[in-house]
């Protein structure tokens, strides 16, 4: 059914729809709407689930983790703080291989404190072994946060859902919220292999010894690998019982004769799309890619996109002090041995909920043609503001 | 209904079974000959004396099979599962140091969520409970989650080699509060953790000891027998860490008891409900002189040392004064504490 939701409702009533046997969150900006829906839907009636109000996002993770590991279908959400606090969990629910599915709604990280978006907070823990994939907008949103349930089942993995923090949990958009018959038919019931059950009793979490270690991460990065044939597949199934798609890894848009890409995820891409719409005639065209899945990295994808390219504008809406940007650094990696690879301007856009203007794709457009531009740049930098020893 | 027919399937599957006749009888050793469902098996990798190691079996003797377990990280997590072996024969987690009551509490609302009632316990140390975990405890009481906490309290961080915790005691060394010319070891009180669950107003707070080991099950098999959370702390000496011979270690938890140092009481929604008195108090010093981490203040010439010694006999004497531990003096039936029991009942007992 169409209606109106704010992302955060929508979010909530997707998870519903999910039947997950324990939710369990912390309240944090821009996350508190979904937990805030969700504990309505349950106070209501309408959400049959143990909901565990914690004290922490820390406890939060860990409520989820022993939850999925006694066989239940878990759902947490936060951002920002609370995905740092949660760190230490989210590395131990993955090395775990623990299935559960926590939305982030992406704010920056403090200092300076700021409750607005930018993906600091999911890139802090990028190399925790979730599944990480992004939503441009909130049909995505809802639609990945179903499908994830499915993913984390097949795969036994978690998967964080990413969307921008008040550009998305924020903002009322007409969602396609699927029918509730149909989600039961395309997410079967919760099973974890390895649950905890007095009558197959399995020890979880043993110490392991540096004879293992190796092997065990080898596997969880090899079963990360094959998650991306999983995502797809997850996507193309959502695509024949609902008839739409999230991109599965990735999509290309705009034009395929361009000679200029640019590869964004979340909610830029939106902006990017308008952008291009409305001044490619003076700016010029660009093939638009919209990253959905960056954990797994798609690699294979991804250097399929670009071909052809003489130039590609990676946006990280999130930078590595002292490095630059973070996908930009990944693509560029991912694309060092491809013969006439296009040649990559890096930017940091839109960080602290900066706000990223449609004319960004006219202005990214003409950057290109500086040929003594630094590989990387914040942007939307104002270094006027800066004491020039700052600068 | 349905809980019998799963315990005795339960039963069936992990009980011992009965050697079928002409056929030839396995020997058994004396403990697997124990009918007694074992969740924590042995041929773990616990030093010798471990008052942990025995706790935890006590524990699991009396609460399982029908139990699922989150462990924190310490000893006994690591004593118990070095890949690929556990000798863990129930459900078992650990994740992490400090999140073993939100792990629980996660376990405990699955079950709830599914309808059954296996019963969800967590374990931990004195650090994982009294310090790094401790908000997650305090948080899995207030939610009042049906778990059964207990903290193996060994009064110091001894996985990573005896480092100092808030469980501590007054004085003691360990190597992160070492005696020296400045220093008479910690400096510190041990934190009265049972005062602060009591605070939570939960079903069911206790302490045991390994030298109790009835009474330690009596406590178990009744927090067991209650829909919500209790906590139980656990005396568990620690023979390296305590720098004590193996051999002591129920002597060693003993004397703790019936110094007064660490009272054994029961607590019913935070008010005192029972204690387990001391017909006859000992001196705190043939508490201190059996262990190392207290050699300390057992020299003879040293005022520091007399000065700390009269501190923790002060320490305990308050115990027994505001717990009301005070026996009525010796009871002839009596045989606690004794190196021997004479046969022919109460008369002999005068002889020790």
């Amino acid at each position: 059914m169409r209606e109106a939701l704010e992302g955060s409702q929508a979010i909530a009533r997707a998870v519903a729809l999910c039947k997950p046997d324990v939710v369990s969150a912390y309240p944090i900006t821009p996350q508190t709407h979904i937990v805030e829906n969700l504990s309505k839907l349950v106070a209501e009636g309408d959400l049959h689930t143990e909901f565990v109000s914690v004290e922490s996002e820390f406890s939060a993770a860990s409520v989820v983790l022993g939850a999925a590991a006694a066989g239940a279908r878990a759902y947490t959400a936060t951002a920002s703080q609370g995905v740092l606090l949660m760190a230490e969990v989210l590395f131990n629910i993955a090395g775990m291989r623990i299935p559960l599915v926590m939305t982030v709604a992406n704010r920056a990280v403090s200092a300076p404190l700021s409750i607005w978006n930018d993906h600091g907070d999911s890139m802090a823990v990028r190399d925790s072994g979730w599944i990480q994939l992004h939503a441009a907008d909130n049909q995505e949103a809802v639609d990945t946060t179903i499908q994830a349930f499915r993913i984390a089942q097949d795969t036994e993995l978690p998967v964080m859902v990413c969307m921008d923090g008040f550009i998305l949990t924020h903002t009322m958009e007409v969602i396609d919220m699927p029918d509730a018959a149909a989600i039961d038919a395309f997410l079967p019931p919760f099973a974890f292999s390895r649950q905890l059950d007095p009558g197959d009793p399995k020890t979880l979490g043993t110490l392991v010894s540096p004879d293992f270690f190796a092997e065990i991460r080898h596997s969880h990065h090899s079963a990360m690998v094959q998650a991306l044939s999983v995502i797809t597949d997850t996507d193309s199934a959502w695509h024949d019982a609902f008839g739409r798609s999230c991109g599965g890894l990735l999509t290309v848009e705009g034009d395929e004769t361009a000679r200029v890409g640019i590869v964004a995820m979340g909610s830029t891409v939106g902006t990017l799309r308008t952008g291009m719409a409305h001044s490619a005639a003076e700016a010029g065209p660009a093939r638009l890619i919209k990253l959905r899945a960056f954990r797994p990295f798609p690699t294979d994808a991804l250097r399929k996109a670009v071909a052809g390219l003489d130039h590609l504008i990676v946006i990280d809406r999130a930078i590595s002090p002292g490095l630059g940007g973070i996908l930009g650094t990944e693509i560029a990696a991912v694309l060092a041995d491809v013969p006439d690879a296009p040649r990559i301007h890096n930017h940091a856009l839109g960080l602290g909920g900066r706000d990223i203007p449609e004319t960004i794709y006219a202005d990214l457009m003409a950057a290109i043609k500086d040929p003594d531009a630094p590989a990387f740049s914040v942007f939307d930098v104002d270094l006027n503001k800066l004491a020039p020893e700052d600068r | 209904m349905q809980d019998e027919q799963r315990l005795a399937e339960l039963r069936q599957k992990f009980g011992r079974q009965p050697a079928a006749p002409g056929e030839a009888q396995t020997p058994v050793t004396p403990r697997e000959a124990q009918p007694r469902f074992r969740g924590l098996e042995s041929g773990h990798r616990a030093c010798q004396g471990c008052g942990e190691a025995l706790a935890a079996r006590l524990v699991m003797e009396s609460a399982g099979p029908d139990v699922m377990v989150a462990n924190a990280t310490g000893c006994l997590e690591v004593f118990t599962t070095p890949w690929p072996q556990s000798a863990w024969r129930v459900p078992w987690i650990h994740s992490l140091f400090e999140n073993a009551p939100a792990v629980a509490s996660g376990m405990e609302a699955a079950m709830k969520a599914k309808g059954r009632n296996t019963k969800v316990l967590a374990f931990g140390g004195d650090g994982g409970t009294y310090d790094i975990g401790f908000q997650a405890l305090s948080g899995m009481l207030e939610r009042y989650h049906n778990i059964l906490y207990v903290c193996y309290d060994n009064e110091a961080y001894m996985n990573t080699g005896i480092q100092r915790s808030s469980s501590t005691p007054h004085a003691a060394t360990t190597t992160t509060s070492p005696a020296g010319k400045e220093r008479m070891g910690k400096r510190h009180l041990k934190k009265d953790l049972l005062s602060i669950i009591a605070a939570h107003h939960i079903p069911y707070a206790a302490s045991a000891s390994v030298a109790y080991p009835q009474d330690l099950q009596r406590k178990v098999r009744y927090a067991m027998g209650i829909e919500g959370p209790t906590f139980l702390v656990v005396h568990s000496p620690c023979p390296l860490g305590w720098r004590h011979g193996s051999a002591l270690t129920i002597e060693v938890a003993r004397r703790a008891v019936d110094c007064g140092l660490f009272p054994i009481v029961e607590l019913e929604r935070g008010a005192l409900s029972n204690v387990m008195p001391i017909r006859q108090p000992r001196p705190v010093s043939d508490y201190l002189q059996l262990q190392g981490r207290f050699s300390h203040l057992m020299k003879p010439d040293d005022p520091r040392a007399a000065e700390e010694r009269d501190h923790l006999q002060a320490l305990a004497d308050y115990n027994i004064e505001v717990f009301g531990l005070g026996g009525d003096g010796r009871d002839p039936a009596d045989t606690a504490a004794q190196s021997y029991v004479g046969r022919g009942g109460p008369a002999a007992a005068g002889r020790n």
